[in-house]
């Protein structure tokens, strides 16, 4: 009976890991869609005011207008069309700054890991300086520096982020090290390059992608609060952190100004999260 | 001996990491756009005026002079001036200290709570559909930060179920009789209990959208190495006793299980800490990371420098300890 | 009337192989019986399921278990617990890895006299220290308040064993009780067990696989292969004649007892067969009946 329950269960985490990536990934391939083709999705023009039509609330309540499927913000914005033109900042935040810190932060810890010597304790000690700062205060603070806008942002979190990947690939990269093909591609007569390139990296690139795609929901978090403390992009462009900022403020006369950029956001960033935990699943041989 | 000198490396280290925060966040602020003295003035200030204050502040000296003015004041327990407040930075952080303190380590006492119990009924009930829906719910709440989980909150009890209040500290028009910052400890020692009602009322969402996170990962660490301690000897020896399954969980196992995970959380701590900023905003809380954005929109370099070195002292300090614990516990270990 | 009566026991992983076919044995009120069988034989299955500490993948499929006249089997669990609690106590073989390491030695020994049998804290503790004096440790008081960790292996499985006797059980089971010590130790340990078991007039049930072990301690003997009881004798009659074929090999096997020159011998494969073919016969008349 157990060993059945045992494989049945076995089976059914499986098909719960699989429909779990598959749900991921099809949300945000949705949503790759939505942003590419955003101006022809959107119902309005997401940044037209219409002071008449202010807290216009959603299709199925009261007082609704038609073409305002998800209501409208205190300016008369329509939410649908700002969710749908946010999603562009939101992934190109994602994607951008996602493979960016992706890039630096794993090779800085691959040559940390594979290096060792001076070249680790340098990255190491800044590693730990980095763990000092409270990321929130330090993108803020960064923004501040450099100004609001898109590249901005890309900026804030290449530079705070950079150490997520560089631990834990300095950590893998040690440990393959210390194996015993790594010696053998050694006395076999490959360059500590070679070596590095050949034989360490396709052992930590699964991890990397895991970590890349944690990232990725990450990033689009950190847009949402730049957005939310009025940091980010110029106030008027469509952000979903944005628009939770100001649905914040008026949660109590206009609650779905909060709740469909919310929910959205929840989403994208569970989907981002699933992918990556789903994707760890796949690569690793022994089911947790 | 070992003891020592794993100390002493721990206390160069950590010396190292505040050195370098210091000078990174005396840089970085100093390219920041916009003039301090010329926020703070009213409009239709004059260049002499701009100048003269900028002089009081110190801020027409070179930068490496203004550093090393900084630094030496520091090493003398001297923060400088806040330019906004004009009161002394120092002051203003170790007012703002207690709040954030207070709100950390309910959020962390929360947290246990919560894990602890997902731990506990997962092992109880492992290998059915209880453990099945602890481990999904863990895994949600893993998934998302703090920040949207204090979001969901304030529509869940705040505006669904209007239970909790969604800003500030404590209702602003109680008389508060606080001789401390440490508002809800001084309430139950006042036996105020009044008061401390109504400040947990207030600090409740905030706490439980810091908590979520880290109790899915206490929760997580913990049913794994209570599961793992389940199938030792002892507690199959303690099951022939008489035992039932849930006081073996509790008296055999938990302890056993519970050292491992308790290291770890000491470092999910410090990312804890890091996250009241952004939830202290949301909820208006009047801690240090509110007061440290209001700082950073106000361009109020002095005050910035002396949050930001406060939050690094804490975090290596929680790390050092944490640290410093494991070797002491370390030796009982060996022998488990 | 025996104490211990198992009727018929059949154990099997769920839905899977057998693990137990049909076995029945007794243990008489003071009776030591030994139970000798190659590992992966069933010998500690069947102290396991006497004990109630079955792991969750295995399942009893058929057979009784008589505690004092009771079936374990058809009782619901808490009661099955405290009656196990009361009547039976287990000596484990790693004396490493079953004392808890965060508790001090003193509450290991008492707990089941307070928390189960309801004693007073100061009976028990007098109860552990005159445990401790029988089982020739010195200085009881200190070694009560000690850890684990702060104690040989051969005074942890003194402890284990002073625990098993604490609440005067009718009923202990060995589970080869020195197999993870030192020679030097083993033999102090198992006279000590035989003392004790003598001492307070216990049954034991001693599960082992080592047979110089039972010439010593055991009156009576289960030879089990594959889960099966393939004989069932008095000690004195096995040394003298064993009956069965693999039983007969299994002491030729045996070095000491017939030629110690002759080094360890494998059971001969002809003798493995037939019993393999009984067992295959037994699995036969179990699917069709």
């Amino acid at each position: 009976m157990a060993e059945a329950k045992a494989i049945d269960g076995r089976s059914l985490v499986r098909r719960r890991a699989g429909l779990r990536l598959w749900l991921s990934a099809s949300w945000l391939g949705l949503l790759c869609l939505v942003a590419l083709f955003a101006p022809w999705i959107a119902p309005k023009d997401p940044l037209a005011q219409d002071l008449f039509l202010g807290r216009l609330p959603p299709f199925w309540m009261p007082g609704a207008e038609p073409g305002y499927l998800l209501g409208t913000d205190s300016l008369g914005r329509d939410v649908l069309s700002r969710i749908v033109h946010g999603a562009r900042v939101a992934l190109a935040v994602a994607l951008i700054a996602g493979t960016i810190t992706c890039l630096i932060g794993a090779t800085l810890g691959l040559l940390a890991g594979f290096l060792r010597g001076w070249v680790d304790m340098i990255i190491s000690r800044m590693i730990d300086i980095w763990m000092a700062f409270p990321p929130v205060l330090f993108s803020i603070l960064l923004i501040a520096v450099l100004g609001p806008g898109l590249v901005s942002i890309i900026i804030a979190i290449v530079v705070i982020d950079w150490t997520r990947f560089a631990r834990v690939v300095r950590a893998e990269a040690m440990a393959q090290g210390a194996m015993d093909y790594v010696a053998s591609a050694r006395v076999a007569g490959r360059g500590r390059p070679g070596t590095m390139v050949r034989e360490i990296l396709p052992n930590v690139l699964p991890t990397i992608v895991v970590l890349l795609t944690l990232e990725m929901g990450i990033a689009v978090i950190v847009e949402a609060i730049l957005s939310f403390v009025n940091l980010s992009i110029s106030t008027d462009d469509p952000t979903w952190g944005g628009m939770i900022s100001e649905g914040r403020t008026s949660v109590h006369q206009a609650w779905w100004v909060l709740v469909f950029p919310l929910v959205t956001l929840f989403l994208t960033v569970l989907a981002f999260s699933q992918l990556g935990e789903g994707l760890k699943d796949r690569f690793d041989p022994v089911l947790r | 001996m070992p003891f020592l000198r794993i100390l002493f490396v721990r206390l160069l280290t950590t010396a190292i990491t505040l050195a370098g925060v210091a000078v990174i966040v005396f840089f970085v602020i100093r390219v920041v756009p916009g003039n301090p003295i010329a926020m703070m003035l009213p409009p239709g200030a004059t260049e002499e005026d701009i100048a003269r204050l900028s002089a009081l502040y110190g801020l027409d000296k070179p930068m490496i002079t203004q550093f090393g003015i900084w630094i030496a004041g520091v090493m003398q327990g001297d923060f400088g001036t806040s330019i906004t407040t004009r009161q002394p930075v120092l002051n203003l952080v170790l007012g703002r200290l207690p709040a954030t303190l207070e709100l950390s380590i309910m959020a962390l006492v929360m947290a246990m709570i919560l894990g602890g119990a997902a731990a506990l009924t997962g092992t109880r009930f492992r290998g059915g559909r209880t453990e099945g829906a602890i481990d999904v719910a863990n895994g949600m709440a893993l998934s998302v930060p703090d920040f949207l989980w204090g979001l969901v909150l304030i529509l869940l009890f705040g505006v669904l179920m209007p239970v909790f209040h969604i800003s500030g500290r404590v209702t602003p028009s109680l008389d508060l009789p606080f001789t401390t910052n440490f508002y809800l400890f001084e309430s139950l020692i006042r036996l105020r209990f009044d008061l401390w009602a109504d400040l947990v009322a207030h600090m409740f969402m905030p706490a439980l959208a810091l908590a979520i996170p880290l109790a899915a990962i206490i929760g997580q660490l913990l049913k794994q190495s209570l599961k793992e301690t389940m199938n030792l000897d002892y507690v199959t020896l303690a099951r022939t006793k008489g035992y039932g399954e849930t006081r073996v969980i509790l008296r055999e196992a938990l302890r056993n299980a519970a050292l491992p995970t308790l290291t770890l959380v000491g470092v999910q701590f410090t990312f804890l800490i890091g996250g009241t900023v952004i939830i202290e905003r949301l909820f208006s809380y009047e801690g240090l990371g509110n007061m440290a954005i209001d700082a950073v929109i106000n361009r109020d370099l002095p005050l910035i420098q002396g949050i930001v070195i406060l939050f690094a002292v804490i975090f290596t300090g929680v790390n050092l300890i944490v640290d410093l614990l494991y070797t002491v516990l370390n030796p009982r270990l060996r022998h488990g | 009337m025996s104490f211990l009566s198992i009727r018929n026991l059949s154990v099997r992983l769920k839905k899977g192989q057998p693990l137990l076919r049909r076995v029945s044995l007794d243990v008489s009120a003071g009776e030591v019986r030994g139970l000798v069988g190659e590992s992966g034989a069933g010998k500690s299955m069947i102290g396991k399921a006497v004990l109630g500490i079955l792991p969750p993948s295995i399942e009893v499929t058929e057979g009784e278990i008589l505690l004092d006249g009771v079936d374990l089997l058809r009782l619901p669990p808490a009661l099955r617990r405290k009656r196990i609690g009361a009547l039976a106590a287990l000596i484990p073989q790693d004396p490493l890895t079953a004392l808890n390491p965060s508790h001090r030695i003193g509450p290991q020994i008492t707990d089941r006299l307070v928390d189960i049998l309801g004693w007073t804290r100061a009976n028990a503790d007098a109860r552990a220290r005159e445990l401790l004096s029988e089982v020739q440790i010195p200085d009881p008081d200190r070694v009560l308040r000690s850890y684990p960790h702060e104690l040989s292996g051969g005074m942890r499985q003194r402890i284990l064993i002073a625990s098993a006797f604490a609440a005067e059980p009718k009923l202990i089971v060995a589970d080869e009780p020195t197999t993870a010590l030192d020679v030097t130790v083993q033999k102090q340990i198992l006279k000590l067990i035989a003392g004790m078991q003598t001492r307070h007039g216990t049954a034991l049930l001693f599960v082992t696989h080592d047979l110089g072990v039972v010439s010593k301690v055991c009156q009576k003997l289960s030879v089990l292969y594959a889960g099966m009881v393939v004989e069932d004798t008095s000690v004195a009659d096995f040394f003298a004649a064993p009956r069965h074929a693999y039983s007969a090999a299994l002491l030729a096997a045996t070095p000491k007892y017939t030629d110690p020159a002759a080094g360890l011998q494998p059971v001969p494969e002809a003798v493995i067969a037939a019993v393999q073919a009984e067992v295959a016969a037994f699995d036969r008349r179990a699917a069709h009946g």
